[in-house]
């Protein structure tokens, strides 16, 4: 029997979370409106690392792989006069995709650490190869001339770029959570439990954890191309591995294979850094502080000590 | 051409040696404790710049660099009793989160303690310039850390492989289990390897500081090469950290030196001038990537 799912919670959420640039229209804090979207940013990237990590079971350290090269896509077309949302984005989730069955395909044939290192030496190797490109701006990055143009709506409004990532990211949340209903899902469920049973079962074990590790980093493109949006650049930065890490940070902290882990973990990383960064220029020494404290103190994660299950 | 062949060979065998004297404690924690640390490259980074400032304060580079290997042994040894051994027994996934957070620490304490721009670190003034061998001059200086660098992996491998300790080590890292049902203490044998290990990183720091600058994040590059390293050589094994870290150390120098004047002579200058760079910079991941693909345990498997 499935327990009746009541998704009032949720609609409230979403409902707030809508309302939010209004209010901080309202309270002449119209700043906090690129910050909010930078939030959901991470927290569709943070989502779909954890789709990876707690739904596949598959502890990838290359995430930024996905998330970066989803913004230079969207950069790159940009400088080459394509601004159309309409086929950058999902040019980018496309792209994105591809890199990830082409890494998740050779990588899976490893697994334990050997499959984080090797998702680590891909992403690596993605990074440099971004920053000695002089197509790709280098060290520097690539900027976007403006915004991509999501016709009929104007996202050179920052609440609208809001608005639209809002609807992206409750839309992913929703695929993800059919997805995770689904036979897929069921199955995948079975291979964190016991890949070897699973495998006697007649599972395609390998296609299965590779078409979970490609919806990941599919989504994370879609972060990509948003983010580079939002700062108006694409920046070697998001490839680099401590972006992986801070991620991979992110759905640690928010709770791994939760259905909102992603979602608690971008949103209390980034605002942990964002009211430090009020007080202090060393916001970073507090934080680590308190990963160290979560470690130590909440082993099962924050979200564990809320719920007491995984 | 023969020249600067050999010039840069000399370059790769001197990085190549000190990427291995990182290599060494962090292939030991990874294999015998099976723990990922990300904080190696930050013992890295604050030996340096403990070195920096002794040498600065001291005037004396030699009492800056034994002066950062004991600070570091001792705060490796702190490290390893307070925090890490909680560690071991965790899941991969903790242990990236802690070690990342001690990561952020690191950079951050730095920034307090000595502020955001890089130190200075000189070279001793004796071995400030070039001297002339194989026929071409190279500077001294680097000839000192090829030095210093072929002395420790001696030692090293002496200690490894010729000293009871040693046997111990090798027992943990082939099977940590039995060794300790053998009644080796692979806990109080850890502290000490740890403390080891730390001090290597702050040799390697203050080492390399007059050659790269000393700065925040400095670690966090070449602790990616470290594990590159320990996954080429064989997670666990000191011989293959060494044998993994003289062939980073070559095929990253001699790429970057040599591949885009090899392109340049098979495809257009233009094409190289794009291409040169980018294939040079990812030489040593491909060459991770297509171990990991055939030859998974590394060169040198050091698990039973």
């Amino acid at each position: 029997m499935k327990p009746r799912h009541t998704a009032l919670p949720e609609i409230a959420l979403l409902a707030a979370a809508g309302a939010l640039p209004l209010l901080l229209q309202a309270w002449g804090e119209e700043f906090y409106i690129g910050f909010a979207t930078r939030m959901l940013i991470f927290a569709l990237a943070a989502t779909s690392l954890n789709f990876i990590v707690g739904y596949g079971g598959m502890v990838a350290f290359g995430h930024a792989a996905f998330f970066g090269s989803g913004a230079y896509v969207v950069a790159l077309l940009m400088a080459a006069g394509i601004t159309s949302a309409w086929l950058s984005w999902p040019l980018a989730l496309a792209a994105a995709a591809l890199l990830a069955l082409l890494i998740g395909a050779l990588s899976l044939r490893t697994r334990g650490v050997y499959f984080i290192m090797i998702t680590l030496a891909f992403a690596q190797m993605l990074y440099y190869i971004t920053v000695s490109l002089q197509v790709a701006g280098g060290d520097d990055g690539l900027p976007l001339a403006r915004r991509s143009s999501l016709a009929p709506l104007d996202l050179g409004n920052d609440a609208t770029l809001y608005w639209v990532t809002l609807g992206l990211l409750a839309a992913s949340l929703y695929g993800l959570r059919r997805l995770a209903d689904s036979r897929f899902g069921k199955a995948l469920a079975g291979l964190r439990q016991n890949a070897p049973r699973m495998e006697a079962l007649g599972y395609p074990v390998r296609p299965l954890q590779l078409a979970c590790f490609v919806i990941g980093g599919a989504l994370a493109g879609l972060a990509g191309a948003l983010l580079a949006n939002q700062n108006g650049l694409a920046s070697p930065n998001l490839l680099y591995w401590k972006q992986s890490g801070m991620l991979l940070v992110m759905v640690i902290l928010g709770g791994v294979g939760l259905r909102y882990g992603g979602v608690a973990g971008a949103v209390m990383l980034l605002g942990l850094e964002e009211m430090l960064g009020l007080y202090t220029a060393h916001g970073h020494l507090y934080i680590g502080l308190f990963l160290l404290g979560v470690v130590l103190f909440a082993p099962q994660g924050l979200a564990g000590l809320a719920l007491r299950r995984r | 051409m023969t020249q600067l062949i050999l010039e840069q060979m000399l370059n790769g065998l001197q990085f190549g040696l000190m990427l291995f004297l990182l290599a060494a404690g962090l292939t030991l924690v990874f294999g015998i404790m099976d723990m990922i640390n990300l904080s190696h490259g930050s013992l890295y980074m604050v030996g340096a710049y403990l070195g920096a400032a002794l040498a600065q304060a001291s005037g004396s580079f030699l009492l800056g660099l034994a002066g950062a290997m004991a600070g570091l042994a001792l705060i490796g040894m702190l490290l390893e009793i307070s925090l890490l051994r909680r560690l071991y027994q965790r899941d991969h996934l903790t242990q990236v989160l802690a070690t990342f957070a001690l990561i952020l620490i690191a950079n951050e304490t730095v920034l307090l303690l000595w502020g955001p721009q890089p130190l200075l670190l000189n070279a001793p003034t004796a071995l400030a310039g070039p001297v002339e061998i194989l026929g071409f001059s190279y500077p001294a200086y680097r000839l000192l850390i090829i030095a210093v660098g072929l002395l420790v992996a001696a030692l090293l491998y002496w200690l490894v492989s010729r000293t009871r300790t040693g046997m111990w080590v090798r027992a943990g890292a082939a099977n940590r289990v039995m060794a300790e049902a053998l009644g080796i203490d692979v806990r109080r044998l850890f502290t000490g390897i740890f403390a080891l290990g730390a001090a290597l990183c702050a040799l390697a720091g203050v080492m390399l500081g007059p050659l790269l600058a000393v700065q925040v994040g400095m670690g966090e590059n070449i602790l990616i090469l470290a594990f590159v390293v320990i996954v080429i050589g064989g997670i666990g094994s000191i011989r293959g950290a060494l044998v993994g870290s003289l062939l980073v150390g070559l095929v990253d120098t001699l790429g970057r030196a040599l591949l885009p004047t090899v392109l340049r002579a098979i495809a257009s200058p233009e094409v190289a001038g794009h291409l040169g760079p980018a294939l040079a910079s990812i030489m040593i991941y491909l060459l991770m990537a297509a171990m990991l693909f055939w030859r998974p345990e590394g060169l040198f498997p050091a698990r039973s």
